[in-house]
């Protein structure tokens, strides 16, 4: 279970508050207004924003004061998940050896996972010779292959068509699936969170709320949720 | 985001701190301690403080108001033999003042191809000769290194953003607004910043082409204090004022440095340029830049190749001397560059430290370091490794210009990535900083080992008989009615230069280091 | 007290060889004395011929450079002996020195009895200038302030023959220097820091006329079999420069010192000097001057302020230059 507590970030004139718990293995869209503060929320969870106030826990252990490397979490980034100048190879393998000093059987994983997000055979290309689906199976080969308990994804599909969107939240949601993980997931689109999430979790007006089920919000929303859907 | 530095990285930064303080301090405060009586600022001084703002700010502004056209132009055409133009087009700066002004008053020059011309023309001759003339040679000198600044400038553009300008159909002006302007506005006053710097110390090229006492400059007066006057406080006063002018402007660019943009791209290849009329503005700019850049040095060496087989071999064992102060020189200007790039992503210090050099008197530097050394060590014994120390400190600014926006724009982009897969320092500095770094640091050693190369500034304090660096020996040969194998010896001494350079930036940048 | 570091010591490998036990003498001298082409190496070989001692030298750059050198060092230097001050200079460094004892007559086109400076060559400035361009060169500051031609000088605040040229106007005209210096401003096509830019310059072609001695077409004469170089005869006379050696108070080789300053009057040394400093020798060796030095000018007068009237003058006189030509 991912539980805030109490947890506040401020930001220039900016704040965020937080009281609410995620419980282990749920998949959670998180939505709110542009500018609410949904990137916020995930960078402090996986540890580029300090907290000003209250704590993270995850399985009832703090997690706010560790090092990003070492919070039981895997996050993509709307760009940027990959180095253009490394391969293919080596950017999945940094998932496994931050060095990149790889055993044989490290790589046989780096290759599995690459061959389970249907990239086998790009192994040598650099990013700029991939296309946009491709980087983001890419960016998911690598959480698969750390296997963290935790899976946060701000908005890393954003730039794709709807039907590669799709594909790629199926694969998100195998992934979620084969591992365990609980995921966490900012979109903009209601069809997203339908797709693949049972619970949303608004951030509005400074304020990241507990996570409910995704139907019933849907079905009628809030009035915050309401004004961002247009409902 | 911070990363804590290990204690390695931190016990070399200090070091390397102490070295250039030492430096930079400890000189002008040895020099300053030695000193008996008052110094006085007169009319003279604040003449020559006057001339030496006004030319340095005027070959700023041209070198990089020049530089603009020819690196946007370099950066977007693609022709055969670009590489190598680049390349010599980067020569004069690191030739030696006297090389180079033999060179463009070959051109220049009252007697020059120019005048000649014009003469030919039935039109009248131009001197060379007052301020026009040391602009023009600070131009001569500065422009290469506006250009290689501004190029690295442009080939930060990401690729997607001149892909989305040409899908946007922007022409020249619009292309100029959204992409290029913006860009300029990161580079620009750090090349104005360096040029500034560098013509400050001006000394040689100032008198030579200045035409008469008008054209003292502050570096000229600390000499004359030093020589002439034996006067250690005038020289010592003269100097921090020099210093303080230097690191006014320094600071003045710190506060007009903006941030990198967050927006990067993935090297993508940029489309193809645009045609027209910018087509022609391009030729011209790249036609005018080279003319005006080599024939010059191909002035040099036509009258030198000749006398290249007559060389004695006191001047072979010079060069030998130099090609091996310039490496010890380029090492240690790796390790100086490479721990305060590392250190300058989260602090602000070591970029002013590492800058500081420029704003340094070199004759105050070297007569601060014999006082420092004379009482202990016969200085002779240090000739190279104080001239290697020295010149690695002298390169550092350049250095550092070149390293610290790539260094900033790589950790800018993937400073978050590289630690949410929790890589060290180390495997961070391999495996994310150094790919995106070694062109910028092929450009940094190769201008480092040149500039060594044809220094002539502390050695000269320090070498003792059969001790003498190229430089030495060809000015000794001038010095000695020996035009001609002083002519042959700058030759060789513009191969050597040019061949480190080119050496380094291949070896160290690689063809094609970051794609 | 050696510490020769690795590196250094690839450099000193040879110079410390050659030092064996022999007594070492250090001599301090401008880097043209002691280039290959210098008197230096012939003067070196020849005294160590039978001094049974290791002559050393050190040439921190000119003979500017080498007195800030020795007032930089003070009283820790272990310089025996200096060889290459001009009258210019000496007064700053007279205090240092000890007297040289050699007694030898001089051929000097002046009298000179100073007990502390020996001189071993000497020279007359003169404006140089290229025969083929010009046929009738001035005979005179006036005649040159006249004329439509331009000369390269040398700045006195970096450079011995600057501050020659300095004091030669001020020696011939006095308290009328100053309007002499304001006519000779558009003449002066450039003031570079030091003799070889100038003479550089000179030989480009960009100046008709250069500041350098009456003994440099020597040189052009005798190594390039060229004679179209020439200096100028002014009436008023020519400013003599006169290089001296002198051995240091503080020297811990006091006889061998002597000995070398004798040398240095020798034949033997004096021999040497004409066709490797392009200077007259101080001594007229017995073989006499080489055929080259036969049709050079010889000026009237010789001019030559004091040292101490150099160093007095030399302040009011800079302001006069410096107000003249900043016009």
């Amino acid at each position: 279970m991912l539980t805030l507590e109490g947890a506040e970030i401020a930001q220039g004139g900016f704040r965020l508050t937080a009281e609410l718990s995620v419980p282990e293995g749920a998949r959670v869209a998180v939505m709110g207004p542009s500018g609410a503060g949904k990137s916020t929320l995930l960078g402090a969870i996986a540890g580029f924003l300090p907290l000003t106030r209250g704590r993270i826990l995850w399985q009832g252990q703090r997690i706010d004061t560790l090092a990003p490397a070492a919070r039981p979490l895997s996050i993509l980034f709307q760009d940027h998940n990959l180095f253009p100048h490394l391969s293919l190879f080596d950017n999945v393998a940094l998932g496994l050896d931050p060095s990149l000093r790889l055993d044989p059987a490290q790589r046989q994983a780096v290759l599995t996972a690459l061959d389970e997000t249907g990239l086998s055979g790009l192994e040598d290309r650099k990013p700029a010779q991939l296309s946009g689906g491709q980087i983001g199976r890419a960016g998911l080969a690598r959480v698969l292959l750390r296997a963290r308990p935790l899976i946060l994804l701000d908005e890393p599909f954003a730039a794709l068509g709807p039907a590669l969107k799709r594909q790629m939240l199926a694969l998100v949601g195998r992934i979620a699936g084969e591992t365990g993980a609980t995921l966490l997931m900012i979109t903009h689109d209601p069809e997203d969170a339908r797709l693949l999430s049972d619970q949303i979790l608004v951030v509005a007006e400074g304020q990241a709320s507990p996570p409910a089920p995704t139907g019933a919000l849907l079905e009628d929303p809030p009035p915050a949720l309401a004004a961002y859907l247009g409902t | 985001m911070t990363r804590p530095a290990p204690a390695l990285l931190k016990g070399a930064a200090a070091l390397v701190a102490a070295a250039l303080v030492l430096l930079n301090l400890g000189a002008l405060g040895a020099v300053a301690w030695r000193a008996e009586g008052g110094a006085g600022w007169g009319a003279a001084d604040w003449a020559a403080l006057r001339f030496t703002l006004w030319q340095a700010f005027l070959s700023a502004v041209f070198s990089v108001a020049l530089a603009i056209p020819v690196a946007r132009a370099l950066a977007r055409r693609r022709f055969p033999g670009r590489g190598a133009l680049i390349v010599l087009m980067g020569a004069p700066f690191i030739l030696p003042v006297l090389v180079a002004v033999i060179g463009l008053l070959a051109v220049m020059g009252r007697n020059g191809l120019l005048n000649d011309l014009l003469a030919l023309a039935g039109l009248p001759r131009l001197s060379i000769y007052g301020l026009q003339g040391v602009v023009l040679a600070h131009v001569f000198f500065n422009l290469p290194l506006a250009v290689r600044l501004l190029l690295q400038g442009w080939a930060r553009v990401p690729g997607e953003h001149l892909r989305l300008s040409a899908a946007l159909g922007f022409g020249a002006r619009a292309r100029f607004r959204h992409v290029e302007g913006p860009m300029l506005a990161r580079v620009v006053p750090g090349a104005l910043a360096v040029v500034f710097l560098i013509c400050l110390t001006s000394f040689a090229v100032a008198l030579t082409l200045g035409g008469g006492p008008r054209a003292t400059t502050l570096e000229l007066a600390i000499y004359q204090a030093f020589r002439f006057d034996f006067d250690l406080g005038r020289a010592a006063m003269l100097a921090a004022v020099q210093a303080g002018i230097g690191l006014a402007a320094l600071l003045l660019l710190a506060r007009l440095t903006l941030p990198e943009g967050r927006i990067a791209g993935l090297d993508r290849d940029a489309p193809p340029p645009p045609g027209g009329l910018s087509k022609v503005t391009d030729a011209l700019a790249i036609g005018a830049s080279a003319l005006f850049l080599l024939v010059p040095l191909a002035m040099v060496l036509i009258r030198g190749l000749p006398w290249l087989s007559d060389l004695s071999a006191g001047v072979w064992w010079a060069a030998l001397r130099s090609v091996a102060t310039a490496a010890l020189s380029t090492a240690l200007l790796g390790v100086f560059a490479g721990v305060l790039t590392l250190m300058a992503l989260t602090r602000r210090w070591p970029e002013a430290l590492g800058m500081a050099a420029l704003t340094a008197s070199p004759l105050v530097i070297g007569t601060g370091l014999f006082l420092i050394v004379n009482p202990w060590v016969d200085p002779a014994h240090l000739a190279l490794p104080v001239t290697a120390l020295v010149n690695a400190a002298m390169a550092l600014p350049f250095a550092l210009r070149a390293l610290l926006p790539a260094a900033r724009r790589a950790e800018a982009d993937f400073a978050r990535l590289s630690a949410s897969l929790g890589l060290s320092m180390a495997a961070h500095a391999r495996l994310v900083l150094w790919p995106r770094l070694r062109r910028p640091a092929g450009f940094a050693l190769g201008l480092g080992a040149a500039l060594s190369m044809g220094d002539l500034g502390v050695i000269v304090l320090f070498a003792q008989t059969g001790g003498e660096t190229l430089p030495m020996q060809m000015h000794r040969l001038m010095g000695a009615y020996r035009s001609g194998e002083s002519a042959g010896a700058a030759v060789l001494l513009l191969a050597l230069s040019l061949g480190a350079f080119v050496a380094l930036e291949r070896i160290v940048g690689g063809r094609h280091a970051d794609t | 007290m050696r510490y020769p570091t690795l590196a250094a010591g690839l450099f000193m490998a040879s110079a410390m060889a050659a030092q064996a036990q022999a007594p070492v003498l250090h001599v301090l001298t401008y880097d043209s004395f002691v280039a290959e082409w210098g008197p230096g190496p012939q003067i070196e070989a020849a005294f160590e011929a039978d001094c049974g001692c290791d002559l050393q030298f050190a040439a921190p750059g000119d003979a500017a450079a080498m007195l800030s050198r020795l007032l930089l060092e003070g009283a820790r230097t272990d310089v025996d002996v200096v060889v290459g001050l001009d009258t210019n200079l000496i007064a700053q460094a007279g205090p240092l020195m000890a007297p040289h004892g050699v007694e030898t007559a001089l051929d000097l086109p002046i009298a000179w009895d100073d007990p502390l400076f020996l001189p071993y060559d000497w020279s007359w400035f003169a404006f140089v200038y290229d025969t083929t361009r010009l046929a009738t060169p001035p005979a005179s500051f006036r005649e040159l302030i006249d004329s439509d031609l331009s000369v390269v000088i040398q700045d006195p605040r970096s450079s011995t023959p600057g501050l020659g040229l300095l004091m030669w106007v001020k020696a011939a005209y006095g308290d009328e220097a100053a309007a002499i210096w304001q006519g000779l401003a558009p003449r002066i096509l450039t003031v570079t820091p030091g003799w070889s830019e100038a003479y550089g310059l000179f030989l480009e072609g960009e100046a008709d006329m250069v500041l350098s001695y009456t003994t440099s077409p020597a040189y052009h004469i005798i190594a390039e079999g060229d004679a179209t170089k020439a200096a100028a005869r002014f009436d008023e006379g020519h400013y003599l420069q006169v290089e001296v050696a002198s051995i240091v108070a503080s020297t811990d080789q006091p006889e061998l010192a002597r000995q070398f300053m004798a040398f240095l009057a020798s034949d033997a040394a004096q021999a040497i000097l004409p066709e490797t400093n392009w200077m007259y020798p101080a001594v007229l060796p017995e073989s006499g001057l080489a055929e080259g030095f036969q049709g050079l000018i010889r000026p009237e007068p010789s001019l030559l302020l004091s040292a101490d009237e150099a160093l007095t003058l030399r302040d009011p006189a800079l302001a006069e230059w410096r107000e003249a030509l900043a016009q």
